[in-house]
């Protein structure tokens, strides 16, 4: 087979380094007067300033409240099901008539849900799954905890007014 | 007690003290302006939560180093494991002794030489201990019974014994110039004639790249390698032993730019355009030949100091910009490139000198 060499030979000047080296201090100099007289920095000071990531941004999870605070989740085991990741897990239960949201006859309700945020992959499809818009995934990025139980969040942890997906880096502030 | 037998004691241990406080002292500022300055160059903050500008950031390191376990490997050769670290620090402290850093102060009539041990091999002396520092490389390596430690410590010994040879070869060629070994000559030399980087650029770029070997700064920090080695010839020690050889090699990255700054670059001579500064002073103040005398050596301790600290920006420079070299291409260069081309300069000087004074 035959090869074609495409490599140059260097020439007495590259081959010093000495000329390349000079340039290389010129940029790291140029770089270190911006930082040093100008303070330009391409990092951000994370904790006090936060990047601004798209609304589409999937986050942690969150079940939707309605105005009386009651879940708009009906425990229709739909994201449990279609959960790759198999991190979510309701058991389901009887709802009275005082606690149908709005007014609207729901028949179920979760008695317990929870999502191993460890296990959960964040692709989404728990929220596409869902016929009421009850779990959805929100902005916060934040999710480390000391313990592998505090990452199993449950349904007190997760329920929470919808008013957007941007209200959500609110509600951490709060 | 009189003053006369009080005296010589006294000036040696204000010297002392000003010489070896001022080499540790400045440690915490590189520290901070290595962390600070590395973060500039490439675009980040770098520490700047702890004090004023981050200027405590050293504190807090001191403050970690202090808390931490002083560990030693049960399987460690306990003497040379600690003679390592100390041998590390004490071996550029002592090489301080003999850099002049100015010429004398007349105290009560009486003259203070600025400089240490006023020898006349002070040269040699300064090459006898940067030779040493090989040996804090190889005693942490090989004491601490670990193969890492070990093949830090066969890469960075190698690394200082090659390049010793052309730093010294540059170093003679200079000796040739100058006729003498006393730094205070070479000094007084300099300040007659030209800056010996003038005279001699050729050595003075070989012995500027053989520094960097020497003091295992990058372009050479093949002793240490984080990635390939784990960490070095310092990878068994912890808590202050670790901070001894840290601060170790910012003494070392101060004894060479006192160094080259003493040989190449003036030494404590005045800077050019300074004598303006010196004799406006002294027609101010009106002193008499003493004050006169003891404002230029002020003058002359400022001017070797910053250029120390031009050096000293330099190695932070240098080291944010280049790369490392591997191991093979080290030895290419110190070798096959650096060791000729010192060989050919001294020849060169040798020459020149020798058909310039006939």
């Amino acid at each position: 087979m035959a090869t074609i060499n495409v490599s140059k030979k260097f020439t007495a000047r590259e081959k010093s380094y000495i000329p390349a080296i000079l340039i290389g201090m010129k940029i790291t100099m140029k770089r270190f007067i911006a930082g040093f007289f100008f303070r330009k920095h391409d990092t951000i000071m994370y904790p006090e300033e936060r990047r601004n990531y798209s609304d589409r941004f999937r986050g942690a999870h969150f079940i939707s409240v309605d105005s009386s605070k009651t879940e708009n989740c009906t425990a229709c085991f739909l994201c449990e099901t279609i959960c790759p990741a198999e991190c979510i897990h309701i058991v389901a239960d009887e709802r009275e008539e005082e606690h149908n949201p709005d007014g609207v006859k729901k028949e179920k309700k979760p008695l317990s849900f929870d999502i191993d945020l460890l296990r959960c992959c964040f692709c989404g499809f728990c929220e596409e799954a869902c016929p009421k818009d009850a779990i959805k995934m929100g902005g916060n990025y934040e999710m480390a905890t000391s313990t592998r139980e505090e990452a199993i969040v449950d349904l007190n942890q997760l329920k929470r007014p919808m008013n957007g997906r941007r209200e959500m880096d609110e509600g951490k502030k709060k | 007690m009189d003053m006369d037998t009080i005296f010589p004691f006294a000036q040696l241990a204000a010297k002392i003290a000003f010489v070896v406080g001022l080499s540790l002292g400045v440690v915490p500022i590189m520290v901070w302006f290595e962390r600070r300055g590395s973060a500039w160059m490439q675009g980040r903050v770098g520490p700047h939560r702890t004090g004023f500008f981050g200027l405590l950031q050293p504190l807090a390191d001191v403050i970690k180093f202090f808390h931490k376990e002083d560990f030693t490997p049960r399987n460690a050769n306990k003497f040379y494991y600690h003679l390592g670290p100390m041998m590390a620090l004490i071996a550029p402290l002592c090489a301080m002794a003999v850099i002049p850093f100015g010429s004398k102060i007349i105290i009560d009539n009486r003259e203070v030489v600025l400089q240490i041990a006023e020898m006349d091999a002070g040269v040699l002396f300064i090459l006898a201990f940067a030779g040493l520092e090989v040996y804090p490389i190889i005693l942490g390596g090989w004491a601490s019974r670990n193969k890492y430690s070990v093949l830090g410590a066969l890469r960075g010994s190698a690394q200082i014994v090659s390049y010793e040879i052309s730093m010294g070869l540059s170093l003679l060629s200079m000796l040739i110039i100058y006729g003498s070994v006393n730094p205070h000559d070479m000094v007084t030399w300099q300040s007659v004639h030209w800056w010996g980087a003038l005279m001699n650029p050729f050595g003075a770029l070989v012995f500027f790249i053989s520094i960097f070997a020497e003091t295992n700064r990058a372009p050479f920090d093949i002793a240490e390698g984080d990635s390939e080695i784990a960490g070095g010839y310092h990878l068994e020690y912890g808590a202050m032993k670790f901070a001894l050889f840290f601060m170790a090699e910012y003494v070392a990255m101060i004894m060479a730019s006192a160094l080259i700054s003493t040989l190449y670059f003036g030494g404590y001579g005045i800077l050019p355009g300074m004598q303006i500064i010196i004799d406006a002073v002294i027609a101010q103040f009106g002193f008499g030949a003493a004050g006169a005398q003891n404002t230029l050596a002020l003058f002359q301790v400022l001017s070797l100091l910053s250029k120390i600290a031009f050096f000293m920006f330099v190695f932070v420079w240098i080291r944010w910009t280049l790369p490392r070299f591997r191991f093979d291409q080290l030895m290419d260069l110190g070798w096959k490139i650096l060791f000729p081309l010192s060989l050919i300069n001294l020849v060169a000087v040798t020459l020149g000198v020798y058909f310039y004074n006939s």
